[in-house]
């Protein structure tokens, strides 16, 4: 028992479950990180929607691309399932929580009370005239 | 023609990337004369094919905590003379006088300085023990990926020569520790200063979080048959909240490296101040990851000082249960306090109130931490050994610093201190005061363990005391300087304020610290040469209570010749009480093969990184398919393991166990 190997690794990630990593569903998933990354891209940088729906779609694009992760790579929902997978899974779950509501919760809050652009502007010219 | 031939093969590098002026021009070859001296060691005692062997391509965790140590030891030193420059600086550009330095050369000095402390002596001297310490604690021959050990020690080594090549060619950045932009955008720090911050981190972040999960894995698959997780010493408990604290942070911060490296070369508009950009993003991204860093580096520190406090008075540990639940408290709670290092930029009171009780409240599970070392202590039979005393000298210094942090986490306060040298002497108290005084005692501690002898003792408590009265002169007129408006990285000031003679007195303080070290180095020194009278033959010098100490001193490679036997916590204090004796068969034993595809792999990283810095674009192209070829190699092998058969490893272990010294 020197050091885990990779099929160590392999067996703690799906003990005796059949269904291998296949070249296939590498393939399909990295077909779809990229689909997925390049509609967003073209969204942002060509799309003529609505900023809301705009907003919305690329955030369903990230979930999307958040599971394609997860499923094709991660292969959650696979293993025989060690109560420690579980528990890192939501541990992960809850920090990228606290890390995303709080950033939103942050910016928000600095946003509303930066100036616009005629507030700066009457500013900067209110500490010219000084 | 040539402007253009010479564009593409040297990208933005010329002759006025080399050093502007006399002080910049030693430190270039004071850099430079380091690695020619040892190639001329190496080459005139024939060792290069040694070093090659032994170490470059080991992947034994054992070595390879040394060479971060060794690594981390000799950024120590250059951080110091970072210090000698700042504190010289400090202590005379007042009114008419300007000093020694530049303006922008100050700034790049502390710039190096708080960049190199955390990432290169801090986070090396922390891996460093991750891997001399935690396999043998978990009675584990290896961790669980040794190869991505090694790469992860190369990728730190490639991030340190990249901060110490921007001495020699080009500057570093002038921004801060944490570079934020908009000033560390293209426009305002236009020189390379900023990309070899980037990318020095960028390549040695990787290294960390790659080690932090090897880490992670092996304290929760490697522990020996019997070790449940509430049977561990409490040194892996906290590298479990390390490194679970690792692998949850720093992806933030290379991501946030990233974005910050696409501003500035391909023209995107992340954080600039136009374009639709947001600087303040980056502050939050960054912290983000900052202050879990601070535990990160923090934990294990603690868990340093339960193994030392908990030896050196001969009890159990008090309170074992409530330490476990204090680092899961904080691995939680170090995710929601960031913004209490950003109060000032502009958020309404509701998120800094939240904030600032949020920071408060970590200061609970800090604070059972220490009483519960206290209680360890109360009616044990202490011996103050020098490692003891650098565990009371954190208490004392860690207790004024977090008093100090816990006054910031109120946001009225923090407006008034903020960014002024009261910040800095809180937290040059947590990291110093906690870290680096843990470290410290570490090295005595565990010294014999990997060496087979032990430190000076004398030697150690003159650098004791060194350390802690330099510190306290160094840093309390900082609190004073803070509170008279002093701000962080100031290099000039008018005379009339009256704060030179406070200043004088830190730059004092710095020099009786700079003994300290001096005494180490010594210590170092000497205890080698006289090390026929300090060895270590029983293996257990100190009394100790965990498996590590079972093991004959220095470790053999293979860690332990039977699987030890665990049934309880301190397992190897139960075997010495009850004389337990192990009559099982000698088995083979598999270990890793060495490779040098570890520092291959680091090398082209640290090529790609160079490239990237100077837009030298063949060789950027060169150092990724390097390291990417390197990893597909050794994927492709299978045979990356050997055996030792029983019998070797019976006759290794009769002639360790009889007192073999070097
Ligand atoms: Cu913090």
């Amino acid at each position: 028992m020197s050091s885990l190997r990779a099929d160590d690794v392999d067996v703690l990630v799906s003990r005796h479950q059949p269904e291998q990593a296949t070249l296939k569903g590498y393939v399909i998933g990295f077909g779809s990180s990229i689909i997925l990354t390049m509609t967003a891209y073209l969204l942002a940088r060509y799309g003529l929607l609505d900023k809301p729906i705009m907003v919305a779609l690329l955030a369903t694009l990230a979930l999307a691309q958040f599971a394609v992760q997860l499923i094709y790579f991660l292969h959650v929902g696979r293993e025989f399932s060690p109560r420690l997978k579980l528990m890192v899974m939501l541990t992960m779950m809850l920090i990228v929580f606290i890390l995303v509501a709080g950033s939103i919760w942050i910016m928000n809050s600095l946003n509303g009370r930066m100036m616009n652009t005629k507030q700066m502007v009457q500013y900067m010219n209110n500490q010219n005239n000084l | 023609m040539m402007h253009v031939f010479a564009n593409f093969w040297l990208g933005k590098l010329n002759l006025q990337a080399l050093p502007p002026n006399a002080i910049q021009w030693f430190g270039a070859l004071l850099m430079i004369s380091v690695p020619i001296g040892l190639a001329v060691f190496l080459t005139v005692t024939k060792r290069w094919k040694w070093l090659y062997k032994e170490w470059l391509t080991t992947q034994d965790p054992k070595k390879i905590g040394v060479m971060y140590i060794i690594v981390a030891v000799a950024m120590l030193l250059r951080g110091a003379a970072d210090v000698a420059l700042i504190k010289t600086q400090q202590s005379i550009s007042v009114g008419h006088s300007m000093g020694i330095l530049s303006s922008s050369h100050f700034q790049q000095i502390v710039t190096a300085h708080g960049t190199i402390m955390i990432f290169f002596v801090a986070m090396g001297l922390m891996f460093g023990l991750f891997n001399l310490i935690v396999p043998l604690q978990i009675g584990a021959r290896d961790v669980a990926f040794p190869f991505l050990n090694a790469t992860s020690f190369w990728l730190f080594f490639s991030g340190m020569v990249l901060v110490n090549l921007s001495l020699i060619l080009g500057d570093f950045a002038a921004t801060g520790w944490l570079a934020y932009p908009p000033l560390s955008e293209l426009r305002y720090s236009p020189t390379v200063g900023v990309d070899y911050w980037i990318w020095s981190l960028e390549i040695a972040g990787v290294g960390s979080l790659l080690s932090g999960i090897n880490f992670l894995v092996t304290i929760l698959k490697m522990r020996v048959k019997g070790m449940n997780l509430m049977k561990m010493p409490m040194f892996c408990w906290s590298v479990l909240g390390s490194t679970l604290l690792i692998a949850f942070a720093f992806p933030i911060l290379t991501v946030c490296l990233t974005l910050l490296a696409l501003d500035r070369d391909i023209g995107t508009h992340f954080f600039t101040a136009g374009g639709g950009g947001n600087m303040m993003m980056y502050v939050n991204l960054i912290w983000a990851w900052g202050h879990p860093e601070v535990y990160i580096l923090v934990l294990p520190a603690f868990g340093v000082y339960s193994e030392v406090v908990a030896t050196f008075s001969r009890k159990r540990l008090f309170g074992y249960t409530s330490m476990v639940w204090a680092i899961m408290a904080i691995v939680l709670l170090s995710f929601i306090v960031w913004l209490h290092h950003f109060f000032t930029m502009g958020a309404g009171s509701d998120v800094n109130a939240f904030f600032g009780i949020m920071t408060m409240i970590i200061a609970i599970p800090t604070g059972v931490k220490i009483f519960n070392w206290l209680f360890t202590m109360y009616r044990g039979k202490i011996r103050l050994e020098s490692p003891m005393l650098w565990f009371i000298g954190f208490v004392v210094l860690f207790t004024i610093g977090g008093m100090a942090g816990v006054m910031m986490a109120v946001p009225p306060i923090d407006f008034q201190l903020h960014n002024s040298l009261f910040l800095i002497a809180h937290f040059h108290m947590m990291i110093v005061g906690g870290v680096l005084f843990a470290d410290f005692a570490a090295i005595t501690y565990w010294f014999p363990k990997i060496f087979g002898f032990r430190l000076n003792e004398r030697l150690g408590r003159i650098a004791f005391w060194c350390w802690l009265i330099g510190f306290l002169l160094s840093f309390i007129p900082l609190y004073i300087l803070g509170f008279m408006g002093a701000t962080r990285r100031l290099d000039h000031y008018a005379a009339g304020l009256g704060w030179q003679q406070l200043f004088i007195v830190s730059a004092i303080g710095a020099a009786v610290i700079g003994i300290g070290v001096g005494v180490q180095i010594l210590q170092l020194v000497y205890s080698y040469f006289s090390r026929r009278n300090n060895l270590d033959l029983s293996g257990d010098p100190w009394d100790g209570r965990s498996l590590e100490w079972s093991t004959p001193s220095p470790v053999p490679f293979y860690n332990f010749a039977k699987t030890p036997h665990v049934t309880e916590r301190d397992a190897f204090w139960v075997a010495k009480r009850h004389n337990l004796k192990d009559t099982r068969p000698y088995e083979d034993i598999e270990i890793p093969k060495n490779t040098p595809l570890a520092m291959i792999i680091a090398a082209g990283a640290l090529a790609f990184g160079f490239a990237v810095v100077w837009h030298i674009w063949w060789l950027a192209v060169i150092g990724l398919l390097t390291s990417v070829v390197s990893l597909i190699v050794r994927s492709m092998d299978e045979h990356t393991e050997r055996i030792i058969k029983a019998e070797e490893i019976e006759r290794l272990d009769k002639l360790y166990s009889g007192g073999l010294s070097r």
